[in-house]
């Protein structure tokens, strides 16, 4: 009787473990969001899945109507495009040629309906050239 | 060439600190092998070489940035010319290689400052603790003579500097919260070593776990503010209106935090029964091995997070330290475990021995759960932040895990906490009657029920709203009571006005109140929480001049955008004219700051705090002839709850850092009765 007392506890434990790491990773499979191409998108048509896309916004295909909002542009990777609709201002940065991360789906269409656009941020703070001054002006002139 | 400057002066400052740091491990850990009194005098000496000389170094960059000494790499790399003074003493955690030397800095304050309070005490732990603690500076010396050097003579001389990183600039946070994280992280160092003295004496009395308790309270009350300040300053800068998105660099500092409360717990249990000190000194050793990660989540810039603007090759490196680390205190757990644990009565099984016999009501039972949800905690956190560096690692697939996966452990977890709060502090040691526990634990339930279910036409009939706000005034009913007990006994039985009986009630148990108010802290931030995640109203909208939005009753009309041209920056500004029930609140000026070269803006909501609810406006673009923004307006209620609630934590644990007269409670007989 005394000898089993513990040898219950470590088992509850052991079991309790198991199905807890068992939870875990059933609920880490619903919730892991991939992180795709445009090439990629197209390959997997996975319809309805929520889906990061990544690549640049092609030259010349975006417009914006602050009425709706609407949001129309194309998304490349160098070898395909894909069309992004969303009912979403442009974030600040955005601009033809700059990189973009758009978290949303693919539907039926073959149109990828964004949720959200975020423009890739270059994390690394640049130190100036040599010779280089602050150039403000030139930074906003370029929005 | 002959010069000597300040990276020369710097330069002698950091090897100094290595060679006292080496000298100083292994005369320490020498010390405490041969109990050599000669042996432990020379390594506090060194100690206090190691702090003297790491502080130094600090002072004398912040001197270089102060004079503009452009000679200096990290001044040549940081140091402006025109940034204000305020901002240029900031700038030394403004990059890596500064940062790394202000984490040198304060290792030596702590080094410091534990040779010379505990340094001449308790021989038998102490040279073992030295010692342990300078192999730690060893490396991190080594780091800054080194990888992250910062006194690297610059030629020629450069003119000017570009300023520090514009985030440093942006928000008064910004100069707050990197040192409180440092104290919070660097400072679990010194328990650590007190730790693995533990180990290597082949003892733990409570002699030396109620000083190892105290050097854990100081950096757990500057990591439990640091994470605050932390969510604040995203809820203040970033621009979305939330203040937690499961980011890795937040889970970094999130991580030891939870496996250090519930390291303040079961050394509750250890320090009374004399069990579990294993399970105590392994939580400690993750705790500190758990800094070291987030550390190295944040420095080595494997994520591209808001944080990782510092990044550099310490990677690889900081990943071999957490390697050494881990292996020689497992190695040093697996070795010495049985010898701390022969303290326990003979003739116990494995599991007994360590743990003891515990009684369904009882604290210790309550503590053990308390124990176990937090390193459940730990584990979802440590699964989601690294699962997609895995990953990226195995076979290159991108992905990321969204915050519904730590939502979902989150809400029932910290739940579950709130119930162990209030059960915990309620039950006493040893056992409880089963009729006093139903009328003092179970009892309060009813009314907290009863509100709880009242608030529900008020929440849209939200059950999970009830049920935490249930939980959360059960759990502060039954703190509180365990505060009003010994103040009610001491008004009838010595006939104590309520204020003196208040009084010395406080001043007799200071350590068990600090508990009941940290508590109660964390009961306020996890009000804050629920009501700010679950009833936040938000709308993205795009306005053109003389346009409106309504949102929480506050109706918002956006009335032109300009730009304003600042000493440092320049600010794209909307302005917004608001009105709530009809009072005129003013202009808002929600804002995109840019600083010299940087291309990305940063944004400036503007908030308005209150008690109840906060409103926040937060400019997400401007059109480039300023004829429409995007904005987005939220109303958010109690969202001041958590910084307040957190403040109150921190303050209980203060108070229960605080030393209590130490004599009194030597010679007072053992509360309740206890047997130990």
């Amino acid at each position: 009787m005394s000898n089993q007392g513990p040898l219950l506890a470590l088992g509850a434990l052991l079991v309790g473990a198991g199905a807890l790491a068992w939870v875990a990773m059933s609920s880490l499979e619903d919730n892991k969001v991939y992180y795709y191409s445009p090439t990629e998108v197209m390959e997997k048509q996975a319809v309805g899945t929520t889906v990061r896309l990544g690549g640049m916004v092609e030259a010349g295909s975006h417009h914006f109507d602050p009425a709706g909002p609407t949001l129309d542009f194309r998304v490349t990777d160098g070898q395909k495009s894909l069309a992004v609709h969303g009912t979403v201002a442009p974030p600040q940065m955005f601009r033809e040629g700059i990189g973009v991360v758009i978290e949303g789906h693919l539907d039926d269409k073959g149109t990828f309906q964004a949720e959200q656009v975020l423009v890739k941020h270059d994390n690394e703070y640049k130190a100036p050239e040599d010779g280089q001054m602050p150039d403000i002006e030139a930074t906003l002139a370029d929005r | 060439m002959n010069t000597f400057g300040i990276p020369e002066l710097g330069r002698f400052f950091v090897l100094a600190s290595v060679a006292f740091a080496s000298m100083g491990a292994v005369t320490g850990l020498a010390a405490g092998a041969r109990r050599s009194l000669q042996g432990w005098r020379w390594a506090k000496s060194l100690a206090l070489g190691f702090a003297g000389s790491m502080i130094a170094a600090n002072l004398l960059m912040i001197w270089a940035l102060i004079s503009h000494d452009f000679s200096v790499l990290y001044v040549a790399k940081v140091g402006s010319l025109s940034t204000p003074l305020y901002f240029t003493i900031v700038s030394l955690w403004a990059s890596l290689d500064g940062s790394i030397l202000f984490w040198g800095g304060i290792l030596g304050v702590y080094v410091g400052a534990f040779a010379l309070i505990e340094g001449d005490r308790r021989r038998e732990y102490t040279p073992w603790a030295l010692g342990v603690l300078l192999a730690v500076c060893v490396f991190f010396a080594m780091l800054v003579a080194s990888v992250a050097d910062p006194f690297a003579r610059v030629t020629p001389i450069p003119p000017d500097g570009p300023g520090p990183n514009p985030l440093l600039q942006n928000h008064w946070l910004m100069a707050v919260h990197p040192p409180f994280l440092y104290l919070g992280f660097v400072g679990m160092v010194v328990p650590f070593a007190m730790g693995c003295a533990s180990l290597l004496a082949g003892r733990l009395e409570s002699g030396w776990l109620a000083p190892l308790r105290r050097w854990f309270l100081v950096p757990y009350a500057f990591l439990t503010v640091a994470i605050m300040l932390g969510g604040w300053w995203s809820y203040e800068v970033l621009g979305w209106g939330g203040y937690w998105a499961w980011d890795p660099v937040e889970n970094a500092s999130f991580m030891p935090w939870l496996t250090g409360t519930a390291f303040l717990h079961s050394v509750m249990v250890t320090q009374r029964r004399k069990r579990l000190k294993t399970w105590t000194l392994l939580l400690l050793f993750a705790t500190f091995l758990l800094t070291l990660f987030g550390t190295f989540l944040t420095r080595s810039g494997v994520f591209n997070s808001v944080h990782s603007f510092t990044q550099s090759d310490i990677g690889p490196i900081f990943l071999g330290f957490i390697a050494v680390v881990f292996t020689a205190t497992s190695v040093l757990v697996a070795v010495r475990e049985s010898v701390l644990e022969s303290e326990a009565p003979a003739g116990e099984d494995w599991l007994t021995r360590r743990v003891g016999k515990v009684h369904p009501l009882s604290r210790e039972l309550y503590i053990l759960a308390q124990n176990l949800t937090f390193t459940v905690f730990t584990m979802v956190v440590l699964l989601g932040t690294v699962f997609p560096l895995v990953m990226e690692a195995w076979d290159g697939t991108r992905l990321s895990v969204g915050q519904p996966f730590f939502d979902r452990f989150a809400l029932p977890l910290g739940l579950m906490i709130v119930v162990l709060m209030g059960l915990g502090p309620a039950l006493p040691w040893g056992r409880m009657k089963q009729s006093t526990a139903t009328r003092r634990v179970l009892m309060p339930f009813i009314p907290a029920a009863l509100l709880g279910a009242a608030t529900l036409p008020f929440t849209e009939f939200s059950l999970i709203t009830a049920q935490a706000i249930t939980l959360c005034t059960w759990a502060l009913w039954l703190n509180l009571a365990e505060y009003a007990t010994p103040v009610r006994q001491r008004m009838t039985s010595q006939n104590e006005p309520v204020f003196t009986a208040a009084t010395r009630a406080f001043l007799r148990a200071r350590r068990r109140f600090g508990g009941h108010i940290a508590h109660t802290g964390i009961i306020v931030v996890v009000l804050g929480i629920t009501a700010s995640k679950g009833f936040q109203e938000t709308s993205e909208v795009t306005l053109t001049p003389g346009q409106a939005v309504e949102v929480g009753g506050y109706e918002a009309v956006f009335t032109g955008a300009e730009e304003v041209m600042q000493d440092h920056r320049k600010s794209l500004v909307a302005n917004v004219v608001v009105r709530h029930n009809g009072a005129d609140l003013g202009v808002l000026q929600p804002a995109l700051n840019y600083y010299p070269r940087q291309r990305e803006p940063i944004p400036a909501p503007d908030v308005r705090a209150g008690f109840t609810h906060d409103y926040y406006l937060s400019l997400m673009a401007v059109a480039p002839d300023n004829s429409w923004v995007s904005l987005k307006v939220m109303r958010t209620p109690f969202v001041t709850w958590i910084w307040l609630g957190t403040l109150i934590t921190a303050f209980g644990t203060l108070i229960a850092l605080w030393p209590t007269r130490a004599r009194a409670r030597a010679t007072a007989p053992s509360a309740q009765g206890a047997p130990a």
